[in-house]
């Protein structure tokens, strides 16, 4: 008499649903394994904001890894916690990916105290992307308040490196007051090598500040903006992208050509924690990218 | 599939072959409630005689032998160099007996999420191909709703069914393991009288179900009663606790917790098992609460459950077992939430 199951039987029996990438355990790891990363640089950004320089180790996963703007990665700190953040540099960077970090919670506050050579992990990328390609031809916005232009550096980086593909570009980018501004060290080479055209807003201004004060919508009057020749990447707290995407409405932008990028909590980047749910829509799967239109149809979003 | 007839005698000595060789766990009575009516649990068994077989419905769901309440998801060793991930998923072969049509339905909207989705899960994976399911009928209790939602019935997902035919249980066989198991025993071909018998006995079970829920236009009710006064009503009396989530066989919301071994040498990672009733399920950093309110978690989760994801091809989730009616202090359940629901003009 034989009853005995087999030990570690992994096939599936006939009832299971066959997935297609079942069997294929490299793939299955992928999804729960972080690659392994060195940290090559750290720039300070702000007392609160870093720039990390991260290089996956292994020559394989290296060239595995690619992503497009928009996309983020879950990156892990052992021992600590993994958070999500979005991929900061060019996408057509393959030595190393480029995030910036807030600190603000116990993981991001012990990101801050690693130093040079220290060993991250990250898994991804995950989400969805902005569609550059579609843009292409055609005027680009591109609005971000606070930590927004982290995201946002990923667009830039494209539009520079496919400048001639797109007509006139925009930033707009507003923070609280002028300590908070990220990148400035980038502003000089946006507008005279990439021909990008850049302004600032502070709520705010300090005795060092002689730009403009006031809501980052104020920028607007200061350009030209042709409604129907028009796409937008709008990067920022909801009440922030609200604002403004209910403003380029009024002037005429179709919505779906307003593009937003949403956040949430989350815990696993892969559709399974349910942490992420605005409505029925997870932010990891089918977002953190939506266009402006499905934002306004998705319950809770905003 | 292949289907046979077993006599209880038979069928027993069947089910001690299994125990015999293998990890087995079996509904077993753990409690008592005030009105004398069972409390059962599935627990380890070691022979026939120590399940309660007629068991009306556990108080926590098999979800729990998939969906671990904590599961180590992986490790990370440190060293002077960095650190070494290790990702282990393996589990024992077990069974499982006894368990109703309505749970291993749960079971197939689990595998459609977890394994079907574009990140299938390796973890719940494992713990799913080996564990060998027993699936077995019975009445349903006066608040069981599983027939509303096109549950009470099972056809796949199983291992093994039994049909209570009177002295013999109908046999429904959906994999080669069952099938080879069975050679062991004396099983028969059915013949006409015991499929009449098996109808006969499907009908009875389907016309015992006191408790309906109108589930009909359930998914459009629920996106157009958003703001429906009928969430602040129930929300106000949910005491956030989270047991409906623990107790329902097709919550799957978690956590992730990472904690340093005190040695300091190692740290784990592991999934917890959530709930969307808990205060802090949407707090992000610096302290912004997505659902700040009682009734938006409350309403979220009757939202999942009814109007499903994409993810789950936008089926509602629910199986109707009352689970979480029953563990509810505050007695919410979803027949009395829905039914409002459905009021609202
Ligand atoms: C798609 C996306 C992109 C992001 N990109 C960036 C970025 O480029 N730079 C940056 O500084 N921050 C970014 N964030 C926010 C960042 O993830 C949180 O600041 C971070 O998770 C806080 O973790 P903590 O452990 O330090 O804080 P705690 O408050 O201690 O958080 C504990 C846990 O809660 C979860 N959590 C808390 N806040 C958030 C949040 N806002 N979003 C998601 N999960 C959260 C995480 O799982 C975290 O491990 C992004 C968030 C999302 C969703
Ligand atoms: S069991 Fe009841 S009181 Fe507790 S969280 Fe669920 S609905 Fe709220
Ligand atoms: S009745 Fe309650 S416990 Fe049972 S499946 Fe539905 S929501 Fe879950
Ligand atoms: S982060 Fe887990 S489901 Fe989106």
């Amino acid at each position: 008499m034989d009853y005995r199951l087999p030990k570690q039987d992994i096939n599936t029996e006939p009832f299971m649903r066959q997935s297609p990438r079942y069997n294929r355990k490299d793939v299955f790891m992928r999804t729960d394994k972080a690659y392994k990363c060195e940290i090559t640089n750290i720039v300070e950004l702000t007392p609160t904001e870093k720039l990390f320089h991260l290089k996956i180790l292994s020559d394989q996963e290296r060239r595995i890894f690619e992503f497009r703007p928009g996309q983020f990665v879950m990156l892990e700190v052992p021992g600590f916690g993994e958070v999500p953040i979005s991929l900061s540099s060019s996408s057509n960077n393959s030595e190393y990916v480029e995030l910036c970090v807030r600190k603000s919670g116990r993981t991001t506050n012990m990101l801050h105290r690693a130093k040079t050579g220290a060993k991250l992990g990250i898994r991804g990328p995950f989400g969805t992307s902005f569609p550059m390609e579609k843009m292409a031809g055609h005027n680009i916005l591109l609005v971000a308040g606070g930590l927004g232009l982290a995201p946002l550096r990923a667009p830039i980086n494209w539009v520079s490196e496919y400048r001639d593909e797109y007509k006139d570009v925009h930033i707009l980018y507003g923070t609280k007051d002028p300590d908070q501004m990220l990148f400035t060290y980038q502003y000089e080479e946006w507008q005279k090598v990439d021909h990008i055209k850049l302004l600032t807003i502070v709520e705010k201004a300090n005795k060092d500040w002689n730009g403009r004060t006031g809501m980052i919508t104020d920028l607007f009057k200061d350009i030209d903006i042709k409604p129907d020749d028009t796409f937008a990447i709008v990067c920022g707290p909801p009440v922030m992208f609200k604002f403004v995407c209910d403003h380029l409405d009024g002037l005429g932008i179709p919505m779906n050509r307003m593009f937003v990028s949403l956040e949430r909590r989350m815990h696993c980047g892969m559709g399974k924690c349910c942490r992420c749910m605005v409505g029925s829509t997870f932010t990891c799967v089918d977002g953190p990218v939506f266009d402006y239109w499905s934002v306004l149809n998705l319950k809770e979003a905003i | 599939m292949i289907h046979k007839v077993i006599t209880k005698n038979e069928f027993k000595k069947f089910v001690d072959g299994l125990i015999e060789e293998n990890q087995t766990f079996g509904p077993k009575q753990v409690d008592k409630r005030a009105d004398g009516s069972g409390i059962y649990q599935f627990k380890e068994v070691n022979s026939y005689d120590d399940m309660d077989l007629d068991y009306t419905v556990t108080y926590s769901s098999v979800k729990n032998f998939f969906l671990p309440f904590r599961e180590e998801l992986s490790s990370f060793d440190f060293s002077d160099k960095g650190w070494d991930q290790t990702v282990e998923y393996r589990v024992n072969p077990r069974v499982i007996i006894g368990v109703r049509p309505c749970d291993i339905n749960a079971l197939n909207i689990l595998d459609k999420i977890l394994i079907g989705g574009a990140y299938p899960s390796p973890y719940y994976m494992a713990r799913r191909t080996n564990t060998f399911l027993v699936g077995m009928d019975h009445e349903p209790l006066d608040d069981c709703f599983c027939e509303s939602l096109g549950h009470d019935t099972v056809h796949r997902g199983f291992n093994l069914f039994c049909t209570d035919i009177g002295d013999k249980y109908y046999l429904t066989i959906s994999s080669s393991k069952a099938f080879g198991f069975l050679k062991n025993v004396k099983v028969a071909d059915p013949v006409n009288g015991d499929s009449v018998k098996f109808h006969e006995r499907r009908k009875y079970l389907r016309d015992s179900f006191k408790t309906k829920v109108e589930v009909a236009g359930l998914p459009s009710v629920l996106d157009i009663e958003f703001k429906s006064p009928v969430w602040k009503k129930w929300g106000d009396k949910c005491l956030n606790c989270g047991t409906c989530a623990m107790v329902c066989p097709t919550c799957y919301c978690y956590g992730i917790e990472e904690t340093i071994d005190v040695n300091l040498k190692s740290s784990r990672k592991e999934r917890v098992q959530y709930s969307c009733n808990l205060v802090d399920f949407a707090e992000v950093a610096g302290g912004h609460n997505f659902r700040p309110l009682k009734e938006d978690r409350l309403k979220y989760r009757f939202y999942h459950h009814y109007r499903g994801f994409a993810q789950n091809a936008d089926d509602p989730i629910c199986v109707g077992c009352n689970r979480c009616g029953r563990a509810c202090l505050a007695r919410i359940n979803p027949k009395d939430v829905i039914s409002d629901l459905q009021m609202e003009d």
